[in-house]
């Protein structure tokens, strides 16, 4: 697909945006619709949307399998982070009102550290098993 | 009483294509139909104020899984092969047990009420307290994050394992076919 010059201007033209979406999702969670797993999905979204259009090795390029590979276990070592952080501050396991002075500051750092590491694995994941299965595939390989 | 509607109207939708997935023949078509058999179901949820879940739906469901299932179509030939018999057993097994789960479901509430158990047990306190606790306004992610943190972070485990559990299967396969890593 990557001669067609239609697909390829609306997919420079959207990605951006997409991303943009994916964060706003993610650090907006608390206000309105969304969160982590929603802005992890999107973020994949838009990279596997890179991909289909411009190549596997494009996205490769873009978004390095080591990367990726990092990003599945990170998350969750994050999420883990604040439980082991509240514990070294002095609460139980994933205590929140722990992380700041004010409780309610607290609660909000603790949700948004939790929703970031939720984010990494999920879009992580997503693309590490787009990759293997594109990977796998005839058409993205001749791309590269 | 619009939303009533409209949320029967996509519900006969979604069982029109349902029907359409399990009778079409042609792989790729299958694909096509169960992107939009999950833009509808995100249309529903949408219609019923469930946001969050509508999101996760239109970009798992319509989105990731579309491309997961055309990459595996890729590999295995877009159609399907003709059952060797005709599936009557099967078929009365699947009616028997969906007349069961029919009838399974006039033992339950009625639909969003306000009496029944699930909206009587921690809901209240979730939605009285947590805006004042938490100090986020939406309750679902103080519940998601906060309240349910520790169900949460088994979640994302369960992410992270079938992300490793993928990598390790796909991963050896391929380097037995002499393709090669990246």
């Amino acid at each position: 697909m990557k001669s067609d010059i239609i697909l390829r201007v609306v997919a420079k033209i959207l990605i951006p945006f997409a991303l943009m979406f994916a964060l706003y999702v993610q650090f907006h969670g608390d206000y309105g619709p969304g969160g982590g797993f929603q802005a992890g999905v999107v973020i994949a979204a838009a990279v596997v949307f890179y991909a289909v259009i411009f190549g596997l090795a494009a996205a490769r390029r873009a978004v390095p399998e080591p990367v990726v590979e990092s990003m599945v276990a990170l998350g969750v070592l994050v999420y883990a982070g604040v439980g082991i952080a509240g514990l070294l501050l002095g609460g139980n396991f994933l205590d929140y009102f722990v992380l700041d002075p004010d409780p309610v500051h607290g609660q909000h750092r603790g949700i948004f550290w939790v929703e970031a590491g939720v984010g990494i694995t999920v879009s992580g994941v997503m693309l590490k098993i787009f990759y293997i299965f594109a990977g796998r595939g005839r058409d993205f390989e001749e791309d590269s | 009483m619009i939303e009533t509607g409209a949320v029967a109207a996509l519900l006969a939708m979604l069982a029109i294509v349902g029907v359409a997935i399990a009778r079409i023949r042609n792989l790729f078509g299958v694909v096509v139909l169960s992107g939009a058999y999950s833009f509808i179901m995100a249309t529903a949820l949408a219609a019923l104020d469930a946001a969050d879940v509508a999101m996760t739906e239109a970009a798992v469901g319509a989105g990731i899984s579309t491309v997961l299932l055309l990459g595996a179509l890729h590999l295995v030939g877009s159609l399907e092969a003709k059952p060797a018999r005709r599936p009557a057993w099967p078929l009365a097994v699947v009616i028997f047990t969906g007349l069961l789960v029919a009838y399974g479901t006039h033992g339950l509430p009625a639909f969003s009420d306000p009496q029944s158990p699930i909206h009587r047990h921690v809901a209240p306190r979730y939605l009285e307290d947590g805006p004042r606790e938490t100090g986020v306004p939406n309750v679902v992610t103080a519940v998601l994050a906060s309240y349910r943190g520790y169900d949460t972070l088994g979640e994302t485990t369960v992410v992270f394992a079938a992300g490793i559990g993928v990598i390790a299967l796909l991963r050896r396969r391929r380097r037995k076919d002499g393709e090669g890593g990246p």
